[in-house]
């Protein structure tokens, strides 16, 4: 039995340690918000936060994180950094399928938790998720506009 | 146990179970019990049974539901995924009906002849083709003032007024006489028994009155996907059910003959029960986790096709460099897909011929959703099927004669999808839902099957390759007078059926025919040649590839006759008012046209490149600016005019441009699905590229409604793209680019 910390609710869970955590999201808590796009730390879009840190789910064994903080999208706008994303990302209307999605707004959170005004390398080191609708430029749009920051010209 | 499956195809059920049609809608539109509803007034069951012949778009009741506190249940024929559908059904009906299309919730429709609003008559239904918003703008539209009508008609009853004393106002029929008004939602319960008007006889909006279509109203899914409460195939679950994970045959045609550890497989944790399906083992388990890692340490013994030809196997020594070699290899006359004027006699008077090779590649729709399935069969014998899928009713006819189910008593449930690009039309062996319901029956509990990304890149179909030989003739001005094109390839038509059609398929050629230049003499034709490989639809289709050759191969005439890329162009379609006033757009767009190389504010060298395309309707030009930084190119800006007749919803179709504009990035740059020994050399993101954020450019899209007929948008944006790049760079570089993708592909500036 593996007790987890997941948006503030204690989850005692019945799984091997080395069950990844995006397995035990998704089955065991029946959350399935966090997506499976790759399994292999490819695509993101099994991002969750552990501690305010963004990391892939996919990759990461349930019992490295049975005493740290795991945030899903689930719990996103408890979170004050989050809720800011999530009205960012309605106000540029970033989403197209929406699957990368909860990945996208994990990683803009944890980068903005991290750094409240990123810079362009911050942020081109932070939002790395793939996003085969192509939504990368309204992403930034979004995250430049959390950061209270212009977008530069490359 | 093992199970095996393999050879069991149409499942016994036994006899079909009388079952109303109306609950499955009901149940699949959540209709809750109580509500004053309008809609559903007669159950569809019912009207097959008395034999009523359905027109479809017309049955108000099949498609709106309005509760009592105002929100509006909107059945839409077409599936959403991404391209922003629902708000667009949402906008032209809401514009009729006279209600804000933000109190819409639309969901898919399910299967039914009602939703075959595609074309008039029996008409069809599919998401594809860019076609979804084109071909029902009119019934939509309709549907939406008939409603509109039956509500106004409910409230001159409820008031003992005339109807021609009332008006509506967004969700309310208004009688000013008398300052009194009644919510849509209160209407609705009265506004139900009420004969639907005739459709010849309801008024339509001038489009001068128009509050919501052609403006960029709010997407209606925004919210629920930056929450992740947007549920997909892939999130699908039910009571008691347990998961499968799958190991495909290393390629398509090889079954499953035995598992060699089998005993082993059958004692990992978790394990339910091991099955044998046609052309793949499958292990169910209480969870994904303990599937999946139970299916992949299975070691199958695998056979060959007793018949390869017929079922289009993939053989052990097909490889895609071998293929592009047969394609440049082929020779002949081809079949003729465009001849005007003689352009074989104009090549002999030409002042200058030029000639050129152009290839591309094969590629996978990498939709970020893998395919996944949930099959349930239910106590009264009736079977309920979870599936992304871009056409319902072609999918339940298949689940049918799988089944020996009649169509009545299955449920197809097509939630949102996570990306298509073309991955989820009907293709032989490339959806889970034959596993799904071959397991649901065999383990006697729902099941839910999903791909692995590595399992997906086995069964995905790809976009085809193509090998073009172009040659132009040119006169003493420098103008070309005539074009030929062979184009060596597969269209994905003739991919699907295995064999060469009556016609050509049109989606082969699409890009490389169909240009719109003055050019007198014209010949394109294709030369057909066969492959094992399993062949889609993919974004813009043949354009995605076509228009490349065609724009790039334009370019090197410009060059040969001295003139400027965009000048000739210009000049080539001087009397075609819509495409040059188009191409002066995007011209205007990026600031004037200029072509380059010079030299950035930041140093930097660059160039710019243009391209056109016409595509599904709609007309578009690119132009692309361009520089090479560490041996790659960087694509800083994309200027895009788009001329889809009329427009929607203006800031979806700059989504969609710009999404279709990462799509053309993607496979120009980046991206081809390799194969050697017959399979897939990639099978996850790690070996297949796709674009990623670093490689995106700016884009900036330039609407010009040229109120034209109305084209697509979901699919336009991309074709004109890679040529624009490609030319760039080549102008930048001084070495045309004949190629896709640029990967491997040496670039110094
Ligand atoms: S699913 Fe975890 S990174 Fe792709
Ligand atoms: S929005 Fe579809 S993959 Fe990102």
């Amino acid at each position: 039995m593996i007790k987890l910390h997941v948006n503030g609710t204690l989850h005692t869970i019945d799984a091997e340690g080395e069950t990844p955590l995006l397995w035990v999201i998704r089955d065991n808590l029946g959350m399935t918000g966090t997506k499976y796009g790759c399994g292999i730390a490819q695509c993101g879009a099994c991002s969750v936060m552990i501690d305010g840190v963004v990391t892939r789910s996919c990759v990461t064994p349930v019992e490295s994180v049975a005493d740290k903080a795991i945030t899903t999208i689930e719990g996103i706008e408890q979170d004050p950094v989050g809720r800011r994303v999530v009205e960012a990302w309605v106000r540029h209307q970033v989403p197209q399928c929406g699957y990368c999605q909860s990945g996208q707004v994990m990683a803009a959170t944890s980068l903005i938790k991290a750094k409240a005004h990123p810079t362009d390398d911050d942020i081109n080191a932070a939002m790395i998720n793939l996003c085969r609708c192509g939504t990368y430029t309204t992403i930034r749009a979004a995250v430049h506009d959390l950061a209270g920051s212009a977008e530069h010209a490359a | 146990m093992i199970t095996d499956l393999s050879h069991d195809l149409a499942l016994d059920t036994g006899a079909p179970v009388n079952i109303s049609r109306r609950r499955f809608l009901m149940a699949a539109a959540g209709a809750s019990a109580g509500a004053f509803v309008l809609g559903f007034g007669l159950p569809i069951g019912q009207a097959r049974a008395e034999g009523a012949v359905v027109t479809p778009g017309t049955r108000v009741a099949a498609f709106l539901e309005i509760r009592a506190d105002g929100t509006i249940r909107l059945q839409s024929p077409f599936v959403e995924g991404g391209q922003g559908i629902f708000t667009a059904m949402a906008q032209i009906v809401g514009e009729e009906l006279d209600a804000d299309p933000a109190t819409f919730v639309v969901e898919n429709a399910s299967p039914g002849p009602d939703y075959k609003v595609m074309g008039t008559g029996a008409g069809r239904r599919i998401t594809g083709g860019s076609n979804s918003v084109r071909s029902s703008y009119a019934t939509m539209r309709r549907l939406g003032a008939s409603a509109r009508a039956m509500l106004v008609q409910a409230a001159a009853l409820q008031w003992g007024v005339p109807v021609g004393e009332l008006t509506t106002a967004p969700g309310h029929v208004i009688h000013a006489a008398s300052h009194r008004s009644l919510a849509y939602g209160e209407l609705a319960k009265t506004a139900l028994d009420l004969p639907v008007p005739a459709p010849e006889t309801v008024v339509l909006k001038d489009k001068a009155q128009f509050r919501w279509i052609g403006k960029s109203v709010a997407r209606l899914d925004v919210r629920a996907k930056s929450t992740g409460k947007a549920a997909y195939a892939i999130d699908a679950k039910v009571p008691g059910m347990v998961h499968a994970a799958v190991q495909h045959a290393p390629r398509f045609g090889m079954e499953p003959d035995s598992i060699g550890n089998a005993d082993a497989i059958r004692a990992m944790p978790g394990v339910h029960s091991v099955h044998l399906l046609p052309g793949c083992v499958a292990v169910v388990a209480e969870r994904f986790w303990h599937a999946r890692r139970a299916v992949e340490a299975a070691r199958v013994n695998w056979r060959e096709p007793a018949d390869p030809a017929a079922i289009r196997a993939m053989p052990a020594d097909f490889s895609t460099e071998g293929f592009a070699a047969r394609l440049a290899a082929a020779d002949g006359p081809g079949d003729v897909a465009e001849h005007v004027g003689d352009a074989a006699h104009a090549m002999t008077t030409a002042a200058s011929v030029i000639r050129a090779t152009y290839q591309s590649q094969f590629l996978n729709h990498a939709q970020l959703e893998p395919p996944s399935a949930l099959a349930r069969f239910n106590a009264d014998g009736t079977l309920d099927v979870w599936l992304a899928n871009q056409a319902p009713d072609l999918f339940v006819a298949d689940i049918a004669q799988r089944t020996g189910l009649t169509a009545e008593n299955i449920a197809l449930h097509s939630p949102m999808i996570g990306g298509f690009f073309g991955r989820h039309f009907k293709y032989a062996g490339a959806s889970p839902y034959p596993q799904a319901i071959a397991l649901a029956k065999a383990v006697g509990r729902p099941v839910k099957v999903i791909w692995t990304r590595e399992e997906e890149f086995l069964r995905d179909t790809l976009r085809p390759m193509a090998v073009v030989q172009f040659r132009a003739g040119l006169d003493a001005a420098g103008l070309p007078v005539a074009i030929e094109a062979f184009s060596a390839c597969e269209g994905p038509g003739e991919g699907q059926a295995n064999r060469r059609g009556d016609k050509l398929d049109a989606a082969a050629l699409e890009g490389v025919t169909g240009k719109q230049y003055a050019i007198p003499h014209r010949h394109i034709a294709q030369r057909y040649v066969k492959s094992p490989m399993a062949l889609g639809y993919w974004r813009s289709v043949g354009h995605s590839m076509n228009d490349f050759f065609y724009e790039c191969f334009l370019d090197e005439i410009a060059d040969k006759g001295g003139k400027d890329p965009y000048d000739l162009r210009l000049h080539l379609l001087a009397d075609n008012r819509r495409l040059s006033t188009l191409l002066k757009a995007v011209a205007e767009a990026s600031g004037g046209w200029k072509a380059g190389p010079y030299v950035a504010p930041d140093g930097s060298r660059r160039a710019r490149g243009v391209a056109m395309a016409s595509p599904f309707g709609s007309e578009t030009a690119a132009i692309a600016e361009v520089s090479i930084e560490g041996g790659e190119v960087k694509v800083h800006d994309i200027w895009q005019a788009i001329d889809p007749g009329t427009v929607v919803n203006p800031a979806i179709v700059a989504a969609q441009v710009t999404g279709a504009s990462a799509l053309a990035l993607s496979q120009l740059l980046v991206e081809t699905a390799v194969y050697r020994d017959g399979v897939p050399v990639a099978r996850n993101f790690d070996g297949y590229q796709v674009l990623r954020p670093d490689r995106m450019a700016r884009v900036h899209t330039r609407i010009v409604e040229s109120g034209e007929k109305m084209g697509g948008i979901g699919e336009p944006g991309l074709p004109a793209v890679p040529p624009a790049v490609a030319n760039a760079v080549s102008r930048l570089t001084g070495k045309r680019v004949r190629a896709m993708p640029l990967a491997g592909q040496t670039v110094n500036a």
